[in-house]
């Protein structure tokens, strides 16, 4: 976990998003997007359906179905773009899915196993033993309230959507990454499981050299989790940026102000779908 | 590590059969061409007695009279029966000088062996696995034989037990796949030249797995060996063959005959890992796998399990199947199929249900990437008089890329209404979902492909006997390298 650049001004910096554009199918979605995330930063997303929040964090994980057309992206002083997925993972990125993906036959634990080991290799470490494995992972799914069956369980499959989304921290609570990137693990989860979850969330900001960008709909996680600045991203771009209190504002009033304020629209179709929701 | 961009599918196929070397082993050959003296010539280097030679004589003459099959759903040029070598023989191997033991045994086919993963000497060979090897027409080697011996079950190449158990063999030899049944069944009937047979007596669980492995290595040479397994009342068998060629650009033709006969209350298991040399990436040789398996469930609440794993062969048409006979008699048929570049495969079962109370399962998973073909085809037929019977069949199908193409024919033929049947089919894509989800935690393309294969065919790989679970799982991994992405 030690940071790349200690020499330079720019120590602190982790991840540093410059004009990004990113289509796919041809179709532009994001539209020059600046965020710079410094490390032991929480930047909270917001924004209404479809305005590009899973885009980003897909596009920043490296999924290839996103196209970069124009902008950087800088992590840890590194071009982040010009690496594949895995080895933006092995670098310390994690993205936590909004939707898991199902894998029938894999249990989990053989994922994560390989997973972790893959990582360490990557790194230089000694891949760790199913013994010393399984210790580790006993002790997050405890932290997280999490029956210990889920180690054997297919990966996600049959999973309760809460199940799903805690799951997902779990994961991220045994890899240790740098840049967490969350994308909606608020959603859908009780009233306890969020509690569980955000204290999962709280327990990594322990370490703090971490970094993360939690993308979500609502204010109460952030009660829980408290962000260091709140964006707000509108049509593919970040209309509005500020602090704890942008989220209650838009908690209490909407998006609609700062279309008008900032004359940054949603799309034709999200705009239907804000009229029909 | 290599970005995916930079290996060309081309590349990748070009290494990824690690078995397509070959040998230069003088051999004993029949001269190309099939006919009554290439017959009688087959049976005298076997020195098999007369009623032998007159059963090979009856299916040859036979055979001339049959046609080709063309129902299966593969394509492929017409085959010249006259252009290949219906025998050959490693010298070493020779039925006069045959081995006594392992130290007579040429120390190139040990090496050759060894180079398969199968090592065969004292000190080397598998624990709790007797092998019997097989190269081109004849057995060479078989490992733990005297401790088989002593708990009378009989392993040995079937030439030999022609000489040595002449009763069990005639009595059983046919009795399940008669010699008209089909033309390659026919075809093998007249010209086989070797291959396992196996007796377990009354009352004998073999702690062994019995292991066949077959390889090509002559060039221009079909292979057809004849397996035979006979489980007495109250034994258990698990056996395994596993096969593989050198890279030839001639297609080679594989036409094997199985056949089981479990008694009452007797299991046989039968796995196999088949690997034949699939062709290159132009679809230019290959090995032609047509073969008939076939167990007969016979007695009382016997059982035959099949479980294969099929990653190899050009084109690859095999239906191993159950005849339930017996009451309470139980079928299963456990199948992997991988097609990738040029292959066609067009497997499956049979289960046909006799006796009362019978059951039969049947789980087949196809994989297809590149331009590979895949077709499943089941019967299930249960007789007017097959009382209580019940199947439950599931076939799964995974596309991997755009060109390949699953196909699944499922036949069913019910004559008596107190049948219980379940059909399932299912066809996934690998996604771009799964791959990124694998992917993002750190999973590189080929453990991300291997890994979600594995999970789709784990069901059947659960089957296979431990010691070849783990070669199976590699199989799969290794066969698909380069075909996403
Ligand atoms: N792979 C893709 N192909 C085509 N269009 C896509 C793809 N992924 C996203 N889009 C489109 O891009 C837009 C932004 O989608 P995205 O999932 O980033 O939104 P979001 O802000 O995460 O929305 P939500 O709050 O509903 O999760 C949508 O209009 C979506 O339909
Ligand atoms: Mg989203």
């Amino acid at each position: 976990m030690s940071k790349i650049n200690t020499d330079t001004n720019e120590e602190s910096t982790m991840l540093e998003i410059d004009n990004l554009h990113v289509s796919a199918d041809d179709t532009g979605i994001l539209r020059g997007i600046d965020l710079d995330v410094d490390g032991g930063e929480l930047h909270a997303i917001m924004g209404p359906n479809g305005s590009g929040k899973s885009t980003l964090a897909k596009a920043l994980a490296g999924h290839e179905a996103y196209e970069i057309d124009e902008g950087d992206v800088t992590y840890k002083g590194k071009d982040l773009l010009e690496l594949e997925a895995d080895d933006r993972a092995h670098e310390g990125v994690f993205l936590a899915f909004q939707y898991p993906v199902e894998i029938p036959g894999v249990t989990q634990m053989t994922f994560l196993r390989t997973a972790l080991n893959s990582i360490r290799e990557a790194n230089g470490k000694d891949p760790m033993s199913a013994g010393e494995f399984l210790e580790l992972a006993r002790e997050k799914l405890d932290e997280l309230d999490l029956p210990e069956d889920m180690l054997k369980r297919s990966l996600n499959e049959g999973f309760s959507g809460g199940e799903k989304k805690r799951n997902e921290i779990f994961q991220m609570a045994v890899l240790q990454p740098e840049l967490c990137l969350l994308d909606e693990t608020d959603s859908g989860l009780d009233i306890d499981a969020l509690q569980i979850v955000a204290d999962g969330i709280n327990r990594m900001r322990e370490d703090e050299d971490r970094s993360m960008v939690l993308i979500t709909h609502y204010e109460r996680i952030l009660e829980y989790v408290e962000p260091d600045h709140v964006h707000v991203m509108l049509g593919g771009q970040i209309a509005k940026s500020g602090g704890p209190e942008l989220a209650e504002k838009l908690e209490e009033k909407g998006y609609d102000w700062i279309e008008e304020e900032t004359g940054i629209q949603r799309s034709p179709q999200q705009a239907e779908g804000a009229l029909t929701s | 590590m290599t970005p995916p961009e930079s290996k060309t599918i081309e590349e990748i196929a070009d290494e990824d059969y690690e078995h397509g070397w070959s040998m230069d082993i003088p051999a004993t050959e029949a001269p190309k061409g099939l006919n009554e003296e290439i017959v009688e010539y087959i049976s005298e280097e076997n020195d098999e007695p007369e009623w032998l030679k007159e059963w090979r004589l009856k299916a040859y003459n036979h055979w001339t009279e049959m046609e080709e099959p063309d129902w299966p759903n593969v394509e492929y040029p017409p085959i010249d029966f006259q252009d290949m070598k219906y025998y050959s023989a490693p010298e070493a191997g020779e039925e006069e000088d045959a081995p006594e033991s392992l130290d007579e045994v040429d120390d190139e086919i040990l090496e050759m062996y060894e180079r398969l993963g199968i090592p065969l000497g004292e000190q080397k060979r598998l624990q709790g696995v007797a092998v019997d090897a097989v190269v081109d027409s004849v057995s060479v080697a078989t490992t733990f034989k005297e401790e088989l011996e002593d708990m009378g079950v009989i392993f040995c190449p079937i030439s030999e037990a022609v000489q040595d158990y002449p009763d069990i063999v005639k009595k059983h030899l046919g009795s399940v796949v008669p010699i008209t049944d089909n033309f390659y069944a026919t075809l093998n009937s007249a010209v086989f030249s070797d291959g396992s047979f196996c007796y377990v007596p009354e009352g004998v669980e073999c702690p062994l797995e019995l292991s066949t492995y077959f390889r090509m290595n002559a060039e221009g040479t079909g292979q057809f060996e004849r397996t035979l397994i006979v489980a007495e009342p109250d034994s258990y068998v698990s056996y395994l063959e596993g096969c593989t060629a050198p890279a030839r650009r001639d297609h080679q033709l594989h036409a094997a005959v199985v056949e089981l006969i479990a008694k009452d209350n007797a299991e046989i298991k039968y796995s196999t890992v088949q690997n034949w040399y699939p062709g290159d990436e132009e679809g230019e040789g290959g090995v032609y796998n047509f073969v008939t398996k076939r167990g007969k469930a016979a007695g009382r609440n016997s059982k035959i399990s099949w479980a294969q794993v099929e990653t190899g062969s050009a084109i690859t048409w095999k239906y191993p199947s159950c005849i339930l006979a017996g009451d309470g008699s139980v079928g299963e048929f456990y199948s992997v199929a991988i097609t990738s570049r040029h292959q066609q495969a067009d497997t499956g079962t049979k289960m046909i249900h006799l006796g009362d109370d019978t059951s039969s399962t049947i789980i087949s998973k196809s994989i297809s990437a590149d331009q590979g073909q895949n077709t499943y085809r089941g019967q299930v037929k249960i007789n007017e008089g097959a009382e209580n019977a019940r199947n439950r069949s599931e076939c799964d199908s995974m596309l991997i890329g755009d060109e390949c193409g699953a196909h699944t024919f499922p036949y069913i033929d019910v004559e008596n209404p107190t049948a219980q049947m379940e059909h399932e089919a299912t066809t996934t894509k690998i996604g771009e979902d799964q791959m990124f989800y694998l992917e993002q935690r750190g999973l590189d393309e080929e453990d991300a492909v291997r890994m979600i294969v594995n999970g789709f065919a784990e069901e059947v790989l659960d089957e296979l006997p431990m010691e070849f679970a783990v070669e199976a799982r590699n199989l799969l991994g290794i066969k698909l390298e380069g075909s996403v992405g």
